[in-house]
């Protein structure tokens, strides 16, 4: 909260001002489930195409971001839904492989797969019995 | 489930706001669903509808549909959309699922359109999640451009 404040001359606290102009987000839902090999990740993004989504994973923080454009093709008459972007942001607690991470958009709807990196598997030790 | 049940309790407001307005004598949205048990009473998928000079275009938020199972019909002014939306990964474990918040099933939506629509030339896209269906306004629904004639 401090963070957020800026404390002016006349000792009176204004909250920060963006130069830009607040982009609008909503949170999609979710499917994440456990596979043999790591997690899958699905997604519901209507309206996000291919090259308007970024997915990111930087220290173990999953970042599911879409981008989404409302084309009106004429005057709207009745209002249900407003295309927003989409973000979502999932701490993994395993160590994920970045190199394999596998990606697919279809029908809106993103599968993530997130392979778990090698050295953080489970390793069979055997014990010997002397 | 939970995402119908969130939906169901959208819905049932909405019931009973469009009540409200009809106890102040208020005519309720021209949109509303028809009556009708189970499956239709859901609001699933969402709907936004535009207008321009010829036609009407509705959008639903259908994401994850199987594009063979959609099916779209239109009865003089009601368009109805229906469809499956398919479940996750077939056995998958109750215990491994970490987050299960996408819902699955079967949907039919009804939707009342202000008038009346050309069945013949109505053309449904579904892209990236998204349906979209074009319906051309009938002739007989297009305003008449009536010159004036000066005596």
């Amino acid at each position: 909260m401090a963070e957020d404040m800026v404390a002016t001359s006349n000792d009176v606290q204004v909250s920060k001002e963006g130069t830009r102009a607040h982009e609008r987000y909503v949170v999609p839902p979710v499917d994440i489930y456990e596979t043999e090999h790591g997690l899958a990740v699905l997604a519901d993004l209507p309206g996000v195409a291919k090259q308007d989504l970024n997915i990111r994973v930087e220290d173990s923080v999953l970042t599911i971001q879409g981008k989404t454009t409302q084309e009106a093709p004429g005057t709207m008459r009745h209002r249900e839904y407003e295309l927003v972007n989409y973000f979502r942001q999932f701490e993994l607690s395993e160590k994920v492989d970045q190199g394999r991470i596998g990606a697919t958009l279809r029908h809106g709807v993103l599968t993530l797969d997130l392979p778990t990196a090698e050295e953080a598997k489970p390793r069979l030790i055997q014990v010997n019995v002397g | 489930m939970a995402y119908w049940g969130t939906l169901n309790g959208m819905d049932a407001l909405r019931r009973e706001i469009d009540r409200a307005f009809e106890d102040f004598g208020l005519r309720t949205s021209p949109f509303r669903t028809a009556f009708l048990p189970g499956r239709t009473g859901r609001r699933y998928p969402l709907v936004n509808v535009y207008e321009d000079k010829d036609a009407l275009y509705a959008e639903a938020l259908t994401p994850g549909v199987n594009p063979e199972s959609l099916n779209v019909s239109v009865v003089r002014n009601t368009l109805t959309v229906s469809g499956e939306k398919q479940a996750t990964v077939n056995g998958v474990k109750a215990e491994a699922f970490h987050r299960n918040e996408r819902g699955a099933g079967q949907f039919t939506r009804t939707v009342e359109l202000p008038l009346e629509v050309d069945p013949s030339g109505v053309v449904a896209n579904y892209n990236d999640g998204i349906l979209r269906i074009t319906l051309p306004k009938a002739e007989e629904a297009k305003p008449q451009q009536i010159s004036v004639n000066v005596a």
